[in-house]
């Protein structure tokens, strides 16, 4: 079987004397969509920034296409990376935010081809070429010279896709990618990522849309109290929880 | 009985009749008398003897004085301004010891008034009479006497911009501050190096803050500069100083002064007004306003004009 495209290992992670990940093991395979579940303060965000480096992990570690995130294996010892190391390795990993955190002095479009000049891949003319196409592709075509301010939550985080895939990523993260947005403008931003997930784009999703999870998703991981408690395809997890907590969670939200 | 209850029909009907404020009208005409008095007073009192104050406006020894406060005020800007960003950046990093030292430089410079300053680094001879380039506590390469280093200008011209550097630090540091931290992590995401974050991301956000302080300082330090006076640099306000020591023509050459000063502050407030609408882009949802529309909205005479119009 072909190594996963994410390895995490022995991850933790404290904020004080407050263990938020505590020793999590979680692979991702190629094409694979994973939500991780779980009430507030289980530490799925937290678990989903120390794929791209936001956090530093305690311990453990993560492992994204055979490389360590954020460090260099040598003679028994993790070196820490220089920061333009880790910014090569981010420049492949896309990551879309809560509060979809767009520039907001930039138009739609500056937003969309920052990413492609500053890792000089590729000409400013054909980064505006391939910003258009994703914008048409995030149902957003004609929008490029508008700023963020004056587009919908909807269409924001729209835009915060398609400047994340800019990047061409082989690794997608979504961090509560719903949860800013009025009720009405959810189902958008689900179909762009219902369209992402069927292309075969690699997806780790924190979420709390189970309806997205359950038609979606591959594997379910449902956390507690900073640990896998259930983990598995969504029918099973769904249909059949074995642990209390998730028995608990998930029969309050369904 | 009608007049406890008013007929729905009498309400609807009934005219609207605003308040009176005779106070407003009171106070305005007190007001644009004493407005009035004061522009009548500038033109017939014959003491400000304008014809004098127009005839040395132009003359060689203003334009030369106005010339330097000109260079002076946007070398200690420029060069204050650099200094300020790099002690704003020392102050957020994480290095202790450079945020110490950030801390401290303005503590120090905030703490001693700029005068003083400007009389400390012009007596600077007799503190260090020589300054030598070299490796620290080593040898020496280069020497210099500072008495021959440290003129007037050169003394104006650090006193004023280690204070501009001081002062500029902290406005820069608050506009840094002011930017969300969600940005940096979204630029971080996306693969930006740190120094393009700072440039592309950061810096753009922090300047919506920094501009309308600056502005204000940029302002007060053209009128600052005049503090050279003190040790016979001969800016704007010396060179008017030098003419009226010898012919006690006072009150018209400092009018010619005073009259330079609004005409360069009117310039450089519009010039802010225009860098702020710049930095303002994106933050608006409809169209910008031109700098005469904003002029007449914040006059109600005008507005009321345009009403009627």
């Amino acid at each position: 079987m072909t190594r996963p495209l994410v390895r995490i290992r022995g991850l933790r992670k404290s904020f004080g004397s407050n263990v938020v990940v505590d020793d999590v093991d979680l692979d991702v395979r190629e094409g694979e969509v994973a939500v991780l579940l779980g009430p507030s303060g289980a530490g799925k965000s937290t678990l989903l920034r120390c794929v791209n480096h936001l956090e530093k992990p305690d311990a453990g570690f993560v492992e994204v296409g055979g490389e360590i995130i954020g460090y260099r294996y040598a003679h028994q010892r993790l070196h820490e990376l220089r920061p333009s190391a880790i910014t090569r390795q981010r420049s492949r990993i896309g990551m879309v935010f809560q509060q979809f955190n767009l520039f907001p002095h930039l138009t739609v479009l500056d937003n969309i081809v920052e990413g492609p000049l500053a890792a000089g891949r590729l000409s400013k003319k054909e980064a505006t070429g391939r910003a258009e196409e994703l914008l048409a592709r995030v149902g957003l075509a004609g929008r490029a010279q508008a700023y963020p301010r004056q587009l919908s939550g909807g269409q924001q985080q729209r835009v915060a896709i398609a400047r994340a895939l800019a990047m061409e990523p082989r690794l997608m993260l979504f961090d509560e990618p719903t949860s800013a947005l009025d009720p009405e403008l959810v189902g958008e931003v689900l179909g762009v990522m219902k369209d992402l997930a069927a292309s075969g784009m690699t997806m780790l999703v924190v979420t709390h849309e189970i309806g997205f999870a359950r038609e979606v998703a591959d594997t379910v991981v449902f956390l507690d109290g900073g640990r896998i408690v259930e983990s598995g395809p969504p029918a099973e997890v769904f249909a059949n929880p074995r642990h209390d907590r998730a028995r608990v969670f998930l029969s309050a939200v369904l | 009985m009608s007049d406890r209850f008013p007929s729905d029909t009498g309400l609807l009907g009934a005219r609207l009749v605003p308040l009176r404020r005779p106070g407003q009208w009171v106070s305005a005409a007190v007001v644009v008398v004493l407005v009035a008095m004061a522009v009548h007073t500038l033109f017939t009192n014959p003491r400000f003897q304008w014809p004098i104050v127009w005839r040395y406006f132009t003359t060689a020894p203003i334009m030369n004085g106005l010339v330097l406060t000109l260079w002076l005020t946007a070398a200690v800007m420029i060069c204050g301004y650099l200094l300020g960003v790099v002690l704003a950046v020392m102050r957020l990093s994480r290095n202790s010891v450079l945020r110490l030292v950030s801390f401290g430089y303005v503590w120090l410079i905030r703490s001693v008034p700029p005068l003083v300053q400007l009389l400390f680094w012009y007596e600077l001879a007799s503190l260090y009479p020589e300054l030598s380039l070299g490796i620290p506590f080593g040898p020496a390469f280069v020497t210099v006497k500072t008495a021959h280093l440290f003129t007037g200008v050169l003394a104006a011209f650090v006193g004023l911009t280690l204070d501009v550097a001081a002062f500029s630090s902290e406005i820069i540091r608050g506009g840094i501050l002011s930017v969300e931290h969600g940005q940096v992590e979204a630029a971080q995401a996306l693969g930006l190096g740190p120094l393009r974050i700072f440039r592309r991301v950061v810096l753009p956000q922090a300047m919506p803050a920094i501009v309308p302080a600056s502005g204000n300082m940029l302002i007060s330090m053209l009128k600052a500069t005049s503090i050279v006076s003190v040790i016979a640099v001969q800016d704007l306000l010396y060179s008017v100083q030098l003419i009226y020591n010898q012919n006690f023509l006072i009150i018209p050459l400092l009018l010619v002064a005073t009259i330079w000063y609004v005409l360069l502050t009117t310039v450089l407030s519009i010039g802010q007004y225009y860098v702020e609408r710049f930095y303002a882009r994106g933050s608006r949802r409809g169209g910008s306003r031109g700098l005469w529309a904003v002029t007449r909205s914040n006059i109600p005479l005008f507005r009321n004009l345009a009403g009627i119009s």
